[in-house]
């Protein structure tokens, strides 16, 4: 299906990504963190749904949207917010840190705009259809490996997760 | 008008790193630091994602595989602040000090 208005949607879905993730870092109650670090994860999701991977944004929206802020919205709930909440949010090196950070995107886009080269103007047809199926026969064939390490490392994780949040082991 | 290339999306990935890494410097709150941790990884799965739009399926495959590493880092940060809590009574990044000279 040949994609409609990709300008608009482009700069639309980035835009709010953009807008949310400054949310994001600025908010002074986490909740609020939270809920625009959702709105800033469905806008990455449209781009990938942009970029034709459906699956990818599926995955994102269900995992991360579903699962990883519920998790954040649990353990916010489980510290004290409000006695964090009148102190100071910034720590006293902020100027350098926002500075440092400024001169790694302005490094970022240097190399992107030097470097265009390298980047091939051309772009593969995936095909939408049958996208997930590949990712599947992909992930059970050549990344078979890293897939069992993958869920080796989940194991870990839920342990790790588990002990550190335990009161006596 | 300009047609949107894999250039557009880099660049969008860019400052969304950019956001991040300010939100790991600057803030405090332990928890707003790993919300800034989550946007970074999603700013190299945009990109692992952009760039699987010109050599093939392979990107796809590293911005998954990402995500499950997002979701055991979460976990385990949750926990350790969830420890770090109980043991100090507050949420602040520059209040971990003890191996500090």
């Amino acid at each position: 299906m040949q994609p409609v208005a990709t300008t608009f949607f482009f700069y639309f879905l980035s835009g709010l990504t953009l807008v949310a993730g400054i949310l994001v870092i600025t908010r002074r109650n986490p909740v609020h963190s939270a809920l625009a670090l959702i709105l800033a994860l469905l806008g990455q999701a449209g781009l990938y749904l942009m970029l034709y991977a459906p699956f990818v944004a599926g995955v994102q929206i269900i995992l991360y949207a579903g699962g990883i802020m519920v998790l954040f919205l649990f353990v916010i709930m489980l510290v004290n917010i409000e006695k964090s909440q009148k102190e100071e949010q910034f720590n006293k090196q902020w100027v350098v840190g926002i500075l440092a950070a400024v001169a790694l995107g302005v490094l970022f886009v240097l190399v992107y705009t030097k470097g265009k080269s390298l980047f091939p103007e051309r772009v593969a047809q995936l095909p939408e259809q049958s996208n997930t199926q590949e990712i599947a026969v992909m992930l059970y064939g050549n990344y078979m490996f890293t897939f069992e390490i993958a869920s080796l490392l989940l194991l870990v994780a839920i342990i790790g997760a588990v002990v550190m949040a335990k009161k006596r082991i | 008008m300009v047609p949107i290339t894999t250039l557009h999306y880099l660049v969008v990935a860019a400052a969304l790193f950019v956001l991040g890494v300010i939100g790991v410097l600057t803030r405090r709150n332990v928890v707003i630091v790993l919300m800034s941790i989550e946007l970074i990884l999603n700013a190299v799965n945009l990109n692992l994602v952009a760039f699987s739009r010109i050599y093939g399926l392979h990107g796809q495959i590293f911005a998954i595989f990402v995500i499950t590493d997002a979701a055991a880092e979460a976990a385990v940060g949750l926990g350790i602040l969830i420890a770090f809590f109980r043991n100090k009574e507050t949420v602040n990044m520059d209040e971990v000090d003890l191996l500090k000279w």
